[in-house]
């Protein structure tokens, strides 16, 4: 594209201005071009990263465990996760092996459980299994949008004083369990 | 659950499979190829509608089955208010459906969002208070009101030193040999 321009530069000096705007516009449409083929991210992360849960107190999702508040994770003690799910999310079904294999290493894991019933929280854990210590309900979306999450599922680490380390955006793969366990030893 | 298993049962059970068998019997050696294109009309047709109940079975099973948030659907009875946070809501992003504002959005949590845009505005915040809430926690990307920040003003800028430069060449050009350049 720009072969002509020394070839023009030769003939008369100061011609090579006049392929100026053509190598622009090449430069701009390659922008564009690889704008177009890079694959799109469509996923949308919480700024809240490194700044402390606000303050909230849900009611209990379902009579098996406690409601949950800001309060629970301003304890001192290790770091926890904790996990945006639903009952009508399939994704959150596909998790559930690696939540409860994280479970099983000691982790502490609480809920909120999106727009929800509590009939339809019982029996979802009762088919997938229940990994979790409290879990609140979350009618209208009010904690989810105030700790800044767009989906379920989603998992947040939170450190020993209430202050959100890591996010996790989709399901826990199998795969995303070491990184996990390593932003918990992160966020002691 | 319920309606997964509806469609998937009549997925198995229904027209679509049959239609295949009968659309096959028919067939006789002198009129193969109008036999032909018969089945092929029937698998099309039962390809796209297991397609369509699989379509529909997850729409519908990834949604929720609660009532909308108090404000989702409803307006506030005040009409000045109403407009302010009618104003707002068209230019917040739906983070669940991305090309959209909440005010444009179905889905639940734009629905959520809109009530809680509109109780806070009832409470007396101010729009753009609002806005900085949900950029505070989002970024600039749930807003669809562009900022002048460190990163963006550049985009505000070059228009301006475009017109600048264009004004100074044709200054140049047409200015100083009054009007015989050309």
């Amino acid at each position: 594209m720009s072969d002509p321009a020394p070839e023009a530069a030769e003939v008369k000096p100061r011609r090579w201005t006049l392929w100026l705007p053509l190598a622009l516009f090449a430069g701009f449409v390659a922008l564009v071009l690889i704008g177009l083929m890079r694959p799109a991210d469509r996923e949308v992360a919480s700024a809240m990263i490194g700044k402390p849960l606000p303050e909230f107190a849900l009611r209990p999702a379902f009579p098996g465990r406690p409601g949950l508040s800001r309060a629970d994770f301003v304890t001192g003690g290790k770091p926890r996760l904790l996990n945006i799910f639903a009952s009508w999310c399939i994704p959150c079904a596909v998790e559930a092996p690696q939540l409860a294999q994280l479970a099983k290493q000691g982790v502490q894991i609480d809920g909120i459980a999106i727009r929800d019933r509590s009939e339809d929280v019982s029996a979802f854990l009762a088919r997938n299994g229940n990994p979790f210590v409290r879990i609140g309900a979350d009618d209208v979306s009010a904690v989810q949008l105030a700790i800044g999450s767009s989906g379920v599922p989603e998992t947040f680490v939170i450190d020993g004083k209430g202050v959100i380390r890591y996010q996790h955006i989709g399901d826990i793969r199998a795969g995303d369990v070491p990184t996990i366990l390593r932003k918990l030893a992160e966020a002691q | 659950m319920a309606v997964l298993t509806r469609f998937s049962s009549e997925r198995e059970g229904g027209p679509s499979p049959n239609a295949v068998a009968e659309g096959y019997r028919p067939l006789d050696r002198g009129t193969p190829f109008q036999g032909g294109i018969d089945l092929r009309w029937t698998r099309a047709v039962a390809f796209f509608a297991i397609v369509a109940g699989l379509w529909f079975a997850a729409a519908a099973a990834a949604q929720d089955t609660l009532p909308p948030a108090p404000y989702a659907y409803r307006q506030l009875d005040d009409p000045v208010l109403e407009a302010k946070a009618q104003g707002l809501m068209e230019t917040l992003r739906c983070l669940k459906c991305q090309s959209q504002s909440i005010a444009d959005s179905d889905a639940p949590m734009a629905g959520d969002m809109r009530s809680q845009v509109r109780q806070r505005i009832a409470a007396g915040e101010e729009p753009e208070a609002i806005r900085a809430w949900l950029v505070e926690r989002y970024g600039d990307y749930v807003s669809y009101a562009p900022r002048v920040t460190q990163l963006t003003w550049p985009l505000f800028a070059a228009p301006l030193f475009l017109l600048a430069l264009a004004a100074l060449l044709l200054r140049r050009r047409f200015g100083k040999s009054g009007g015989s350049a050309k």
